[in-house]
Parts: C-alpha cells; structure tokens; sequence
C-alpha cells in the first residue's frame, strides 16, 4: 500500500484522538451526549480508518479476527450478566440497586457494566462485519 | 434529494448522496437538542453505513441496470402508502407541541425522578440503560444476531466457492 504520505501521517496523528474521543464518549456518557452504542461504533470506525488507510493487516494486528468475534457474545453476556447479577443479589433482572452499598451507587455501576457491554458488543460487530466485507472482496 | 437517489444510476453517487443525506440529517437533530441520536444518526449513517456500502459495491457491480419497463403498479402503491402515512401524521399533535401525549405521561416522571433514583444527569442515558434496561439488552441482541448473520452469510458463501474450485 504506497498511498499519500500526508494521507499516512495524518491517519496516524488521528488514531489515537479517535480512541480518547470513543471512551470519553463511553465514560462521560452519563453526563453528556452519548453511551456505549456511539462509542462502539467510533472505536469500529477508528478500526476501519486504520484498515483503509494502512491495509487489512495492519488493523488485524491491533484488532485480530479472533478477539472481534469473541466481542460480539462477549458484551451481550456482560450486559445479560449485569442483570443476573441483580437477580442473584435479591432484586429483580437488570434492577441495578443491589449491586452497590447503596441503590445509587448500584445504579451507576449497573449502567457502568451495561455501557461497556454495549461498547464492546456494537464495536465488535462493526469491526467483524467490515473485516468480512473486505476479505470476501480479495 | 431523494430524486437524486432514484434517478442516478451510478451507485457510487447514491452512496454519497446518502451519506450527505445522513450529515443533514444529524444536523437537523443537532437543531431539534437531541444530541444523542444526532451522534448516532452521524457516526452510523454517515460513518459506518457508507464504509460498509462502499465495501458492497467493491463486491458487486457499480451501474444499476436499467429496469426494461417502468413499474406503474410499484410507483402507485409507493404513492398510495405515502398519502396514507401523510394523512396519518394530520391526527398527530402540531410540530413541538409542549403539551402533547407523549409528554403527559412517563416524560415528567422520567425527568424529576432520574436525580433521585438513578444519579445520572443525562436522562437518555437512564431512560436508555436503567428505566428501559430490558429494551437495550435487546438491541444488544439485534446487533449481535445480525452482525452473526451477516458474518455467516458472507463467509458461507466463500467457503462454498472455494470448495467449487477444488473439485475443477
């Protein structure tokens, strides 16, 4: 891949404010705009910057095949789990106020797990599915 | 806009035209103050969605074919299914209405009870991940199964291909 120079150095300079902007999205989501679901789905599109950009090997070597489809179960069983949790404890599904000392803290903490279940399930579906599209196309 | 859609024949300038569809759009979102779906509307629509069609198009041919002969029945039920939908939207309340239904019932108490139960001052993100909890984990689900399906589609097919070529 012998694409513009600027082009390269540019990507590289971007990446890393990508990832900052995808997780304070995630993390400040509960004070501002946005949640796991947008911040998944700018962590899958640094991903995808990086693959059009550097070539398909060099995004599978920070995002392996294996790792993305491992992450679409994973979050959904980290969200499901959150909620089984709050069974366990006493309270009923996804009822977050057990899991902290008190209920305000629980609910936080829920929401906490919950976002990342979503962050990790919608990041890994993007990037598999792109990875799909393109290794159909070679 | 739309025309432009339906009329061109390059589907490389349909992709583009919705991907400015898609930036439009968030931005009018932007204007109504609902930032959150306005970052999803850009990140997804503009984003990821055009990525993944430019993708398709890498896959398939880049003309659409000219249909041999117009589709008058299409066009009628198309124009038909919009009067109705248009004529649906005259029993809805006027364009941001304070005093509407849908305001009068959850809203209120979704809002002056979202401090005190769940400490979290973005009440999309507690509506979205707390109150309707069961509703998330669900799309959860929907993106998972699809994104599984769209995998098994794709490297189905492939792998079917390659067998082909292995018994020539």
């Amino acid at each position: 891949m012998s694409l513009d120079l600027i082009l390269r150095i540019g990507t590289k300079l971007i990446l890393p404010f990508i990832l900052l902007f995808a997780l304070y999205v995630q993390f400040h989501g509960d004070y501002g705009p946005g949640g796991g679901f947008q911040a998944g789905v700018i962590t899958a599109g640094m991903v995808i910057l990086l693959a059009i950009t550097f070539g398909l090997d060099a995004a599978q070597r920070i995002a392996p095949q294996s790792l993305v489809q491992r992450m679409m179960p994973l979050g959904v069983l980290i969200y499901a789990g959150t909620g089984i949790a709050g069974l366990l404890l006493g309270k009923n599904f996804l009822d977050y106020s057990p899991l902290a000392r008190d209920s305000t803290h629980g609910h936080e903490l829920g929401i906490f797990f919950v976002e990342a279940g979503v962050l990790v399930t919608v990041s890994g579906t993007m990037t598999a599915v792109f990875y799909a599209f393109v290794e159909r196309g070679r | 806009m739309t025309v432009a859609i339906v009329r061109q024949r390059s589907l490389f300038g349909v992709v583009v035209l919705t991907t400015i569809y898609s930036f439009l759009m968030a931005s009018v979102l932007i204007v109504l103050d609902a930032v959150d779906v306005a970052m999803t509307e850009a990140s997804v629509g503009a984003g990821i969605s055009t990525v993944i069609l430019l993708a398709t198009l890498n896959l398939v041919k880049t003309t659409e074919m000219r249909s041999p002969r117009p589709h008058l029945l299409a066009l009628f039920v198309s124009i038909g299914v919009g009067i109705v939908l248009v004529w649906g939207t005259l029993a809805l309340p006027p364009f941001g209405t304070a005093d509407a239904v849908i305001h009068k019932h959850l809203v209120p108490r979704y809002l002056a009870d979202t401090i005190k139960e769940t400490n979290v001052p973005n009440a999309v993100t507690s509506v979205l991940a707390d109150y309707r909890g069961y509703d998330t984990l669900g799309e959860t689900t929907v993106i998972f199964t699809a994104g599984i399906g769209v995998m098994l589609l794709l490297r189905g097919a492939r792998r079917r291909g390659r067998r082909e070529g292995e018994n020539e």
